[in-house]
């Protein structure tokens, strides 16, 4: 170095102070840091908040009013119209419907046809069961069974749950499941792109290492995602206790609580996944490509569920692929068609695979963050060194 | 001091940067000079960590650089990067904790570079509410605001005007005085020569010269003199130098020493009167354009 140099900067080199260094963040504590912002940003956004509300007003409705819905379609009680020895005959079993009593067939069918009444029951000898039903347009289904003779069926099961609460109940995981994923993925996705498309991922980087920071964006999407959950399963049981004796709350404890564990592993899982396809891409234009895979992984459950919420077979193999496994374990404690330790050997796969994909998914991220430009290849992500 | 050496980085097939070695001292402004795609920023991206050498290490005063170190630094990327839907106080905040600075500190210290570089508008505003120059103030508060230890800065100036560019180097220059080695990158030569104390000077991945201002300038004088009479200086071409370049009054010659250039000028003072006399002085520009060619 040159004399004049010395002269020139107003601080030399060969006496300069040495500036002081400041402790590094420790992994979990920047891991803390950045899932800090995560929830601050997308939890506490209006829009977050909003649909939160909405999603949770709908569930809490659909749970007090299901029950009453039935009630609703059909308009209220039938009006009946009865001719001569059909009376006692309707009057035994009529709940609730307002009786009319006609004097003869003529008059029965006019009062159908004026709609006048619901349904006329008039004398028919040449019927088996001695009467003759008139209907305007539709077969009228619960009378017909009301005046039909039928065996007695004793149910030797009094535990299980009817086809169309459980298939209620399926749709119900399916959905919580589907939508949570999809919607705190993309969440985490969406996040990763930003920072990668406004390049602030360069400065984070010069600062924390990749994985605390991968770590930190699954830390505080999951946990916002749990809290929602939380907030839903909140609401089905206040749902349940304000309908609760039309609904079978105690059935539900069990299959909810292993929702909510399988849940939160499976969200890790998922997370990270759109956390890796979201760093081989540099636009958010882009972003639909690489997450298509994840979505049909997240969707295939939902459908499997619905048409599969009455086959043991296909939930139990169900409840041991990872994907699926949120779902189908939940179902099977619910219906009581497992062994003990099966949930607990469902969860113990769901743990291995996640962990495989979040070793995979940090590999892909910090192979892919720096890249920019065309989207990067799965393949060449996973094998070659930023 | 941090010390870049033998530095070999390939992309592909591409290889990048061939050999690069300089020192960035403490205390002073280094500027990297070199054309687009001659390797600055993968340099610069190299000496903060965030992209490994195939081959080379960067040291801190003789030793590799430490993770502690490394996160002491302050960096400014080339494409500028910050949350645009989020406060600039706050995401001024967010790194510096990352950083290892506490809130209230980071908070405090925010509040004081956002004034000092003269950030029109509210700190609370969101990143993109701002003009595009108030949004490089905010970028370049990014860079400072935990104290950096050292400075890596990918064109600070462009998109700045004359008064905004003067308060940021006022800015550096106090970092600097700290002690901290400043390393910034940028086209515009005449800032550069105006700026720095150090010059880098990079092309096709090769450090091409590496000094101080003075000693490229000095080595860019090739021994090269220039002087006006007003009388003809034609004899000049059998006074034993080379002549370059000769028009009535004007000669720039060639002399291989000081001595045999007084000769000339003495020679000129017999025949008339001298107006000016001296040794090329080439700028910046011309030096740029030769070692890079």
């Amino acid at each position: 170095m040159s004399q004049q140099t010395m002269t020139q900067s107003p601080v030399g080199s060969g006496g300069a102070p040495k500036p002081e260094l400041t402790p590094r963040p420790s992994f979990w504590n920047a891991v803390g840091i950045v899932a800090k912002r995560e929830i601050i940003t997308r939890s506490l956004s209006k829009s977050f908040i909003i649909s939160t509300i909405v999603t949770l007003a709908i569930i809490l409705a659909v749970m007090v009013l299901m029950p009453r819905i039935g009630d609703w379609m059909s308009g209220g009680p039938d009006t009946v119209a009865v001719v001569g020895e059909a009376e006692p005959v309707v009057a035994g079993i009529a709940d609730g419907a307002e009786i009319q009593v006609l004097a003869d067939d003529a008059a029965a069918r006019q009062a159908v046809i004026d709609e006048t009444v619901d349904v006329a029951v008039v004398p028919d000898d040449a019927s088996p069961v001695g009467v003759k039903l008139y209907s305007l347009d539709d077969i009228p289904t619960d009378w017909l069974q009301m005046l039909s003779v039928s065996p007695t069926v004793e149910l030797l099961d009094t535990d299980a749950a009817n086809p169309g609460v459980l298939y209620l109940i399926a749709l119900g995981f399916g959905i919580v499941w589907m939508m949570a994923a999809i919607t705190f993925g993309m969440s985490i996705a969406t996040s990763v792109v930003e920072e990668k498309q406004t390049r602030i991922v360069e400065i984070l980087l010069a600062t924390v290492s990749a994985r605390s920071l991968l770590t930190g964006k699954i830390v505080g999407n999951s946990a916002a995602a749990l809290v929602q959950i939380l907030l839903i399963v909140g609401t089905i049981f206040l749902g349940l206790a304000i309908n609760g004796d039309q609904l079978p709350t105690m059935n539900l404890t069990m299959p909810i609580i292993w929702f909510v564990v399988l849940f939160l592993v499976g969200f890790v899982m998922i997370a990270s996944m759109y956390a890796a396809a979201a760093a081989l891409v540099s636009r958010q234009e882009d972003l639909a490509n690489v997450q298509q895979p994840i979505m049909w992984l997240v969707m295939l459950p939902y459908f499997a569920i619905i048409f599969a919420f009455n086959n043991p077979l296909a939930l139990q193999v169900m409840s041991y692929i990872p994907f699926s496994a949120p779902v189908a374990v939940p179902m099977r404690v619910f219906t009581g068609q497992h062994e003990v330790w099966e949930p607990f050997l469902s969860l113990g796969i769901l743990l291995a695979t996640t962990g495989a994909i979040i070793w995979l998914a940090a590999r892909i991220y910090e192979n892919a963050l720096l890249r920019t430009g065309k989207p990067v290849k799965w393949k060449d992500a996973i094998k070659s060194e930023a | 001091m941090i010390s870049v050496r033998n530095i070999h980085r390939s992309f592909g097939d591409k290889h990048v940067l061939k050999d690069v070695s300089f020192d960035i001292k403490p205390g002073l402004m280094t500027g990297f000079v070199g054309g687009n795609g001659a390797g600055k920023t993968t340099t610069m991206r190299i000496v903060l960590g965030v992209l490994g050498a195939n081959n080379g290490e960067v040291l801190v005063d003789g030793a590799p650089m430490t993770d502690t170190y490394r996160a002491n630094m302050g960096y400014m990327p080339e494409e500028r990067g910050l949350y645009p839907k989020m406060k600039v106080i706050d995401q001024l905040v967010y790194l510096a904790q990352l950083h290892g600075m506490s809130a209230a500190d980071a908070k405090h210290r925010g509040l004081e570079i956002l004034d000092r570089l003269g950030l029109v508008g509210k700190p609370t505003d969101t990143l993109e509410s701002l003009s595009l120059g108030n949004q490089q103030r905010a970028q370049i508060a990014a860079a400072l605001i935990h104290r950096p230890a050292a400075l890596i800065l990918d064109e600070p100036f462009s998109g700045l005007d004359p008064s905004a560019v003067d308060a940021t180097v006022a800015v550096l220059r106090e970092v600097a005085a700290t002690g901290a080695p400043v390393l910034f990158s940028s086209h515009q030569l005449d800032l550069v020569e105006r700026l720095c104390d150090e010059l880098v000077i990079i092309a096709d991945g090769r450090i091409r010269a590496n000094g101080t201002r003075d000693e490229l300038l000095a080595a860019g004088a090739t021994g090269e003199w220039e002087l006006v009479s007003a009388a003809d200086t034609g004899w000049v071409r059998e006074a034993g130098v080379s002549v370059k370049e000769f028009d009535g009054g004007y000669v720039r010659f060639l002399a291989p020493t000081e001595q045999q250039a007084n000769e000339v000028l003495t020679g000129a003072l017999a025949r008339g009167t001298v107006k000016s006399f001296g040794p090329v002085q080439r700028s910046l520009h011309e030096i740029y354009k030769e070692v890079t060619q």
